[in-house]
C-alpha cells in the first residue's frame, strides 16, 4: 500500500497530465459523436453574449451589404404577389366557404424565424455560427437554417438565448439537396479546402447537367421545405471510374458577411424522424 | 501591475485576440490556421508549479474551445505543452539557477537562440497534437503533414512579431540562489 503512494506521489504530475487529457479527450469525442458537450449550455449563454457584444461593432460596417440583399429579397417577394398575376377568365369569381372544415385546406408545416447572427468563423475545418435565438424562442436541435441567398446549416446545440448552428462549412455536416433542372437527388459535404466551394456527390450520370445550374434544396432531408437555393455547379468532375458526377458548388450563401438568417422549424420533423427510426429498427 | 493581474489580463486578452482578429480573418489556404493564443502558456512564469501549469492551461484551452465550438480540442494540446515546457526550460537554460534569476521565459532571460527553439519545440508539439487530433476525425496524412507545416511558419512569423512589438523588459531579480 505505502508503495502505491509513493507510486502516486512520484508521478503525480505525470498522473494529473493524463487526468487532464482524459477529460479533454473525452468532451471533444463526445461532442463529435452527439454534439453535446459538458457545460456546452452554460458557455454557450456566456460565449454568445460576448460575440454579440462584438458583432454589434461590426454590424455597422456591413449595413450597406445588407440593405442591398434585404432589397434583393423584397424584390424577390414583390414579384410573388398575387396583384401581379391577372386571371384571363373575366367570370371567375372566388367564394368563401363557410364550411369549418375544409378538406383542401393546408397544413403549415415549415415556420421561419428571423434571427440575428452574433458570431461566426469560416477559416477552420469546424465552423459554425451562433445566432441570437434559443430554448427560451422555441429553437431546437435539428431545424435548418437559411440566409436571404440560400441555405446556411443545422442547429445542433442551443442554450437559453442563443443557438449554435454548423454550417454547410463544417467537415461532419451532410444535407440531401437535388437538380433543379430535372430533380437528381445527392448529397452535400464540404472537403475542407476552400469556404468557397462545397461538394456534392452521388448525382447519377444519367443526370443532364451544365456549369451554372442551380442546386435546390429537397423536401427529403426534412430540415428545409423544398426549392431553396443551395447554389450552382462551378466545376464537374468527370470520374471514370464511378457511375456519379462529382460537383464543385458554389453555395449562393455568402459566409463572409452573413448577418440576417431564417430558422425553419419543421412542425412535423419529430414525427418523421420516429416513423424512420422504427422502420429502421423493424428490419434489422 | 502585480504578476497575478497582469496573467489574468493576458489570459482575457489572448482569447480575445484569437477568436476576434486572427479567426476573423479571410482564409489563406486550407493549411494555415494563425494560432497565436498559446504563446500565453509559453509567458507564464518560471515559479509555476507543473501542476498548476497544467490546470491552468486547460482552463485557457478550454475557454477557447468554448468561443469555438470544439470543446476539449485546444485544452488538450494545451495541457501537452504545458506539460512539457519544464523539461524543454530546463534543456535550454544556459546556466544554473537562470530561471531563478528572472520571472519568466523571454528573449531576455534565455537568449535569442534558446527562447526560439523553446518556442519552436512547443509550437511543434501543440500544432502536431491539434492537428492530429483533427486528423483522427476527418482529413488525410498529407493534411497532416502539409498543416503541421504551414501553421507551424505562420505561428513562428506571428510570435516573432508579437516579441518584436511587445518586447517585455525582464528585470534580473537576484543572482544570489
Amino acid at each position: 500500500m505505502r508503495n502505491v503512494f509513493l507510486f502516486i506521489r512520484k508521478y503525480s504530475n505525470f498522473l494529473l497530465f493524463l487526468l487532464l487529457q482524459i477529460i479533454a479527450l473525452s468532451f471533444l469525442f463526445r461532442y463529435n459523436k452527439y454534439h453535446e458537450a459538458a457545460f456546452m449550455n452554460v458557455a454557450g449563454e456566456f460565449t454568445g453574449r460576448i460575440n454579440q457584444r462584438y458583432s454589434k461593432v461590426e454590424y455597422y460596417f456591413r449595413l450597406k451589404k445588407i440593405n442591398e440583399q434585404l432589397a434583393a429579397e423584397n424584390e424577390h417577394l414583390n414579384q410573388l404577389r398575387k396583384e401581379n398575376f391577372e386571371s384571363t377568365d373575366g367570370n371567375k369569381k372566388s367564394v368563401l366557404d363557410t364550411v369549418q372544415t375544409d378538406s383542401v385546406r393546408e397544413i403549415r408545416k415549415y415556420t421561419w424565424m428571423g434571427a440575428t447572427v452574433v458570431g461566426s468563423t469560416v477559416n477552420t475545418q469546424v465552423n459554425f455560427i451562433t445566432i441570437h435565438l434559443g430554448s427560451l424562442q422555441d429553437v431546437h436541435p435539428n431545424m435548418g437554417v437559411v440566409s436571404p441567398q440560400g441555405i446556411v446549416g443545422t442547429v445542433v446545440n442551443v442554450s437559453d438565448n442563443y443557438a449554435s448552428v454548423m454550417t454547410l462549412l463544417h467537415r461532419q455536416y451532410k444535407v440531401v439537396v437535388k437538380l433543379k433542372n430535372g430533380g437528381d437527388r445527392g448529397t452535400v459535404e464540404w472537403d475542407g479546402i476552400s469556404p468557397m466551394f462545397v461538394t456534392l456527390k452521388d448525382i447519377p450520370k444519367s443526370a443532364k447537367i451544365q456549369i451554372g445550374d442551380t442546386v435546390v434544396t429537397s423536401p427529403t432531408s426534412s430540415l428545409f421545405p423544398g426549392n431553396l437555393t443551395v447554389g450552382t455547379i462551378a466545376e464537374i468532375v468527370d470520374d471514370k471510374s464511378s457511375n456519379f458526377y462529382t460537383l464543385k458548388i458554389k453555395p449562393a450563401t455568402n459566409f463572409f458577411n452573413i448577418e440576417y438568417v431564417y430558422v425553419i422549424a419543421n412542425s412535423q420533423y419529430l414525427e418523421q424522424k420516429r416513423l424512420e427510426d422504427s422502420t429502421r429498427k423493424k428490419f434489422q | 501591475m502585480s504578476e497575478l493581474l497582469k496573467n489574468i489580463f493576458r489570459f482575457v486578452l489572448f482569447i480575445f485576440v484569437q477568436v476576434f482578429i486572427l479567426f476573423k480573418m479571410p482564409p489563406l489556404h486550407r493549411f494555415i490556421t494563425p494560432y497565436l493564443y498559446y504563446l500565453y502558456i509559453l509567458w507564464l512564469p518560471f515559479s509555476m508549479s507543473r501542476a498548476s501549469l497544467m490546470g491552468v492551461a486547460f482552463l485557457f484551452g478550454l475557454s477557447l474551445d468554448y468561443f469555438m465550438h470544439t470543446p476539449g480540442l485546444h485544452a488538450a494540446a494545451c495541457v501537452l505543452i504545458a506539460y512539457l515546457r519544464p523539461f524543454v526550460v530546463n534543456m535550454l537554460i544556459s546556466q544554473e539557477g537562470a530561471e531563478k534569476n528572472y520571472l519568466s521565459p523571454s528573449i531576455t532571460s534565455m537568449g535569442w537562440a534558446p527562447y526560439f527553439t523553446y518556442v519552436f519545440v512547443l509550437t511543434l508539439f501543440h500544432h502536431g497534437y491539434l492537428v492530429f487530433l483533427e486528423w483522427m476525425s476527418f482529413g488525410s496524412f498529407l493534411y497532416f503533414i502539409g498543416k503541421v507545416i504551414a501553421t507551424t511558419g505562420i505561428s513562428m512569423l506571428l510570435i516573432l512579431l508579437t516579441e518584436l512589438l511587445f518586447f517585455r523588459k525582464e528585470k534580473f531579480r537576484t543572482n544570489t540562489v
